[in-house]
């Protein structure tokens, strides 16, 4: 006790030492009267609060970083010792050789899949993410053959079309590394038949590659069955000779249904399909080589780029002005504690500039203008419920945004609207319809980091999952459900409660307690950062510290295709 | 490059003292006035062009070069004031084609002509046409050059001056069993010569009387090659000799004189590599009889110009001999100049102007020492074999008043097989011999060639070897402390300390390499992405890694290439984790900080230095140098990323060419095959000489690798081979 009682007084001392140091170039007095746009310092480092949000959130990170650790190392070492084994690289490994060197790589959803289902099945069995490949910003789509043989799961399926969303929403020329076993067949029922399922893929690889998107497949291992169609369906394939093999029915299904005897290299590897059939176009002699070629038709695209999203990109930009590690201690666990989200802007935008607007209307909901890495945007964060007027601000703010081509980055940190006799006469569900109205036809990019909570129609506000951002994150400490569980408990206990009235059943307060808290602990898992990742609510979890970064990447990858304009619906005035 | 004038200013106080100006009013000066050489043309090339025009260009005087098709655009053609093409690359079409040396002195109106050193210095014929075609001949009289030029007729006239000489056999009589009597009379070993030449070709030590025939065959036949006579001279070969030599100076005036002397006994394949000046652990009275005896030799001949008068010393007996005198500059004046401060080409030319020389033997003055490493492109572990190739990176070290550095090439050139491989002369001085060799240790692991291999790291062994910090130089110096000189796989310690330096190496330069990849990257690509390409690289929740996969050069003897493995983590602020399997090294954390072009400021543990790294690409794999401390290694990268532009079917057999079935032979070295001395289906023997391969000059035996059939074999005397090419494999029975 004494000990973590001194550990936890020396680190958080130490901090501030660091975070004072390290920022020479704070404002001064001076800079601070002429440029009122730079957000103020109010963290209070030496507040109890501080301490408690920073212990908490390294608890979260460590607890994430162990359960990132887990899935890097893919289906488990003797599943990677026999890909070594085959001369095969591992998915993340191949993917760093394809893209620049020393370049970055934003992965997402890498917790997808976490204990979804009773086998361990590791970012749910393929990695996708993004980055650049000779300056070219594409789409990586890898399977994960230690993974359950690169089989596709249901959440494998949902990762690689939210993935291919992304490439189509951002115009990101798609590569797909393909060594897969196709789809996982005792799960048949929930991946083969239905609209977002495996038939999906193909569909979405002919509209994107009708859409001028180039669909690149290099099929580095076994493609089967339905897999096989990736590279068919490609406009450019690679194929690695020996490792890669396309086939609509593998050696032995072949000789039950016509008794061939035939290797899986005489089938449907490299040399049949490079020189007979026509499947694949490029014959590389190994792995190495074939992402080599990957890289040179990545080249070769000379895709006209859009670039006029970018035209008022600084390329001179200044960090925030405080410590971005501090973000780990700003945003408390108990989401029943409030904080100003503008520490939290100021930590993210260049300078920690922040032009507000509507600074004194609608206070609960913070909007205006910074920019990100140089690159303009909106901003909008929750400082409470939303009211009537933070609602018609926001809406507002959204349209400006759309009316000039301004990105817009949700900071959501919600629990909700306004409820109560007074605010539904006053009309928030009219004013909250029109706050959605604008975030569901906005065409700018939109990007959404959830802080804290997302509960309730706040989730629709402030561009939720249904509401198509191009990229959404969660804060390891973020919470989503529909409502906040000892709500929900209240509710759900009340409704129990008079149903057993009039079956004429006493409930005792203790079986009350105990159905409350099954409730309460039921919305306390589903409601976890981890429950929503896994199941690809969101492309991932993200350390605070990394907010920034993981905006500027987003930012620049959403800013690949050239504006769209924006056409609203019908207000309800 | 370097500055012999700075030598000068450097030594102002010893100049004034004893630098004496030529006199003006020599005798018929005002005869020889109008006649003063105002342009002169070089009939040379390389450092050697570049260090007369320097001289040149301070006196005034306007320089003429001469190039073949080879040195279209090298350091000497730039350097004059004006070239002059004379012929095709192979020296005999050009260098050495006396003819059109005069055509050119004609045409751009040169009155004299400098020959340098190698190529027509030593021909009698040649200072004769030039004379003849009113041209001043900037070296010794023709008459002095024949007669020198001859070793057997310069060992009977030095004789005759009382020159002590070695005992051995100078007749004309040239009748092999004769030649093997007279080789039994002088007693084993013997030393066989070629009357003509120098340089140490078609040389030959017989052990005992059984080898005598073929050693005599082999040495006529390299002498006919290289001098057109394959006149042979037979001497007692001396044990334990040491290589001293004076350099001598005459004028039109009868004067000779003396400058001290020169150890040049660090010698490989009979040529010099280091030499220094004044000679170590001798006395003033033993300098003084050798110089006596240089400038006696001189005389006879009536000698005028710079000379170089050779002895072979007995370290056993303190007994010295006559070996030769070479008419011409040598490679390795500039040490002479270093320790008496002057400029030799200077007075060359001024002797040719018919000045008399500045000093009396008395004034000669001696100040401190200098040494001369020969830097060359050649392959140390193959037994110092010439090698040829481009020099992607070349950097030599700074010069300073007390460091030379004498060269012809830069950056980008190529060392061709037309000519020798020397590179450059790293000339540096010092208060006294340690002074001095600290310079040069410096220096050579200063000194940075990468594109073809050299001879640095060797010459900087030798530098660090006890016996030579002690001065116990001898002609057999590399041979007798090889063991110390090469490493020797078969010893597992020094195989290890070198597999770690290695190791250390290469996570160095991985850390190197990232920061450079990730430099050029950031800058190639448009301002809106330059967060995709932010230091370091980002990953979500974890640090970005790679694998670098090198291949150590292994430049030691049977070295050849070993795979290092770099496990990296990007850290943040230019910092890297390094982890290196297989080896008992600690995983380093190393910060780069890039400073200029190639140059690196490396920290670790506390400990941070200077780096420079190199990066080229040859045969589809990437080259990676590095220079750490007095560390270089050298690594091999396949390109992994951009495409090399290969035929996917071809490709096979690209990057498995240097995997060759058991027995195969290959080219050690490009070069002309001399003669196939067995047929091809032929029953050989382990060691039995199958062919003979010719490159600058050089001979080698290609021998039988093991015991077999011989098989593949389809050369034939003329033919021209590449190197590393198969020759031919020996199949077992």
């Amino acid at each position: 006790m004494l000990r973590t009682l001194a550990g936890k007084f020396s680190s958080s001392a130490l901090r501030r030492s660091i975070s004072r140091r390290s920022h020479p170039n704070s404002p001064g007095k001076l800079t601070r009267q002429l440029c009122s746009s730079i957000l103020p310092d109010t963290l209070d480092r030496s507040s109890d609060s501080y301490a408690r949000n920073s212990d908490a959130m390294e608890g979260l990170i460590s607890q994430l970083h162990s359960h990132i650790q887990q899935v890097m190392n893919g289906g488990g070492a003797e599943a990677v010792k026999r890909n070594r084994s085959r001369n095969k690289l591992l998915p993340r490994e191949r993917i760093d050789r394809l893209i620049d060197p020393g370049s970055s790589f934003l992965e997402l959803s890498q917790l997808a899949g976490h204990e979804l289902y009773d086998d361990a099945l590791p970012s749910g069995g393929i990695i996708t993410g993004i980055g650049p490949v000779h300056g070219k910003l594409c789409m990586f789509v890898a399977n994960d053959p230690t993974a359950k043989g690169g089989t596709y799961y249901p959440i494998t399926i949902k990762k690689h079309l939210r993935a291919q969303e992304i490439a189509a929403q951002c115009r990101l020329p798609c590569m797909y590394l393909v060594d897969s076993g196709g789809a996982f067949l005792p799960k048949q029922a929930e991946v083969f038949p239905d609209k977002e399922n495996f038939g999906r893929i193909f569909y979405n690889q002919a509209l994107m590659s009708a859409e001028g998107i180039p669909q690149i497949a290099l099929v580095l291992g076994s493609c089967t069955a339905g897999g096989a169609y990736i590279p068919a369906m490609a406009d450019e394939s690679v194929m690695v000779k020996g490792n890669g093999t396309i086939f609509l029915a593998g050696p032995p299904l072949v000789k039950a249904a016509t008794g061939e005897e035939v290797s899986a290299e005489d089938l449907g590897g490299a040399s049949v399909h490079c020189r007979t059939s026509g499947v694949s176009d490029y014959f590389a002699q190994d792995e190495l080589h074939a992402l080599s070629i990957g890289r040179n038709i990545v080249k070769n695209l000379h895709m006209a780029g859009n670039l006029e999203g970018h035209q008022h990109t600084l390329s001179d930009f200044k960090e925030p002005l405080y410590d971005v590690e501090e973000l780990r201690s700003i945003a408390p666990t108990d989401l029943k504690q409030s904080f100003d989200i503008r520490s939290i802007i100021s930590r993210i935008v260049d300078g920690s500039e922040f032009d507000e607007f509507k600074k004194l209307y609608g206070t609960t909901l913070v909007t205006g203008f910074a920019r990100i890495f140089g690159q303009p945007v909106g901003i909008i964060g929750n400082n409470g419920i939303l009211f009537n007027e933070s609602a018609l601000k926001g809406a507002h703010f959204i349209e400006i945004c759309t009316q000039r081509n301004i990105p817009l980055i949700f900071l959501q940190n919600i629990t909700g609207f306004m409820v109560g006799s007074k605010s539904e006469a006053n009309g928030i569900a009219k004013s909250g319809a029109k706050m959605v109205m604008a975030v569901s036809c906005a065409k700018v990019p939109k990007i959404t980091v959830v802080v804290g909570g997302s509960f309730g129609a706040g989730n629709y506000a402030m561009c939720g999952r249904a509401y198509s951002p191009n990229f959404m994150f969660f804060w390891p400490n973020a919470r989503i459900s529909v409502m906040g569980g000892a709500q929900a408990a209240g509710v759900l206990a009340q409704i129990e409660r008079a149903n057993k009235k009039k079956a004429g059943i006493q409930w005792s307060k203790q079986e009350e307690d105990k159905f409350k808290a099954e409730v309460v602990e039921a919305y306390e898992r589903e409601g976890s950062a981890y429950y929503s990742t896994a199941r690809l609510w969101d492309d991932g979890v993200i350390d605070p510290a990394y907010t920034r970064k993981v905006l500027g990447l987003c930012l620049a990858a959403s800013l690949n295709r050239k504006p769209e304009s924006t056409k609203y619906g019908v207000f309800r005035m | 490059m370097s500055s012999i004038t700075s030598v000068f200013r450097r030594r102002t106080k010893l100049v004034t003292l004893r630098r004496r100006q030529f006199s003006s009013d020599a005798p018929n000066s005002r005869n020889r006035t109008s006649e003063r050489i105002e342009k002169i043309l070089i009939a040379n090339r390389g450092e050697i062009a570049c260090r007369i025009i320097r001289t040149a260009k301070r006196l005034g005087i306007r320089t003429v070069a001469v190039y073949s098709d080879a040195d279209e655009s090298s350091l000497h053609v730039k350097s004059a004031d004006e070239a002059v093409r004379i012929g095709p690359p192979p020296a005999r079409l050009s260098y050495l084609r006396a003819p059109s040396i005069i055509e050119a002195a004609s045409r751009t109106g040169a009155q004299a002509i400098h020959p340098g050193y190698g190529f027509l210095s030593e021909s009698a014929d040649f200072a004769q046409l030039c004379e003849d075609e009113g041209f001043t001949f900037i070296g010794p009289p023709a008459s002095a050059i024949r007669e020198m030029g001859d070793k057997s007729a310069s060992k009977r006239i030095m004789g005759a001056a009382g020159v002590p000489l070695v005992p051995g056999y100078h007749g004309h009589e040239q009748d092999i069993d004769l030649m093997k009597l007279q080789a039994d009379k002088i007693g084993y070993p013997v030393l066989i010569k070629p009357t003509h030449g120098g340089g140490g070709k078609g040389m030959r030590i017989v052990q005992s009387p059984n080898d005598f025939a073929d050693s005599f065959i082999g040495a006529q036949r390299e002498a006919a090659a290289s001098f057109g006579v394959n006149t042979i001279l037979l001497e007692k070969y001396i044990t334990k000799p040491r290589h001293i030599e004076v350099q001598i100076f005459g004028d039109k005036h009868g004067n000779v004189i003396h400058l001290n002397e020169r150890d040049c006994s660090v010698q490989r394949r009979h040529q010099k590599i280091i030499e220094e000046a004044p000679a170590p652990n001798i006395d003033s009275n033993f300098r003084s009889h050798l110089g006596q005896a240089a400038v006696s030799a001189a005389k006879a001949v009536s000698y005028h110009n710079a000379g170089t008068v050779e002895f072979i010393v007995d370290t056993l007996s303190g007994q010295f001999y006559f070996m030769e005198m070479n008419t011409r500059l040598q490679v390795e004046h500039p040490v002479t100049e270093m320790i008496v401060g002057q400029d030799l080409v200077e007075w060359q030319i001024r002797v040719a102007n018919g000045e008399p020389l500045p000093f009396s033997q008395s004034e000669v003055p001696l100040s401190g020492h200098a040494f001369e490493a020969r830097i060359y492109a050649e392959n140390v572990p193959k037994g110092f074999l010439p090698a040829t190739g481009t020099l992607h990176h070349y950097r030599p070290v700074q010069v300073s008043s007390a460091v030379r550095v004498e060269t012809g090439v830069e950056q980008g050139d190529a060392v061709s097989m037309h000519y020798d491989p020397m590179i450059a002369k790293l000339v540096v001085w010092g208060e006294d011999r340690t002074g001095a060799l600290v310079k040069m240790k410096d220096c050579l692991s200063n000194f940075q060639v990468a594109g073809l291999p050299t001879n640095i790291d060797f010459l900087l062994k030798l530098a660090n070897h006890g016996a030579f910090e002690n001065g116990e130089v001898e002609t057999h110096f590399i041979e007798l402390h090889k063991d110390d000189l090469f490493i020797d796989q078969n010893d597992s310690l020094s195989t290890e300390q070198a597999y770690n330096a290695a190791i250390h190496g290469a996570s160095i330069a991985a850390a190197c390499l990232c920061e450079r990849e990730h430099a050029t990257m950031r800058e190639g690509f448009p301002g809106n992405l330059s967060v995709w390409y932010a230091d370091p690289p980002f990953r979500v929740n974890h640090c970005a890694k790679r694998t670098m996969e090198l291949e150590w050069e292994d430049e030691s003897i049977n070295g050849g290439s070993k795979p290092v493995s770099a496990d990296i983590t990007y850290l943040p602020k230019g910092k890297y984790l390094i982890e290196t399997e297989g080896s008992s090294f600690p995983d380093l954390k190393i910060n780069v900080v890039h400073l200029r072009d190639n140059d690196y400021r490396v920290e670790h543990g506390g400990l941070s230095t200077n780096v420079s790294i190199s990066v080229y690409q040859k045969d589809e794999m990437e080259h990676i140098h590095i220079w750490h401390g007095p560390g270089h290694h050298h690594f091999k990268r396949r390109k992994g990323l951009e495409l090399a532009e290969i035929d996917e079917f071809q490709q096979k057999t690209a990057p498995e060419a240097s995997s060759h079935p058991p027995g195969t032979v290959l080219a050690p070295m490009a070069g002309l095959v001399v003669k196939v001395l067995v047929k091809d289906g032929t029953k050989i023997e382990e060691g039995q000489p199958i062919l003979v391969l010719e490159a600058m000059k050089m001979e080698h035996v290609v021998k039988a690798s093991t015991s077999g059939r011989i098989s593949g074999l389809r050369l034939a005397a003329g033919q021209q081979v590449s190197d590393g090419a198969v020759l031919f494999t020996v199949k077992d029975e």
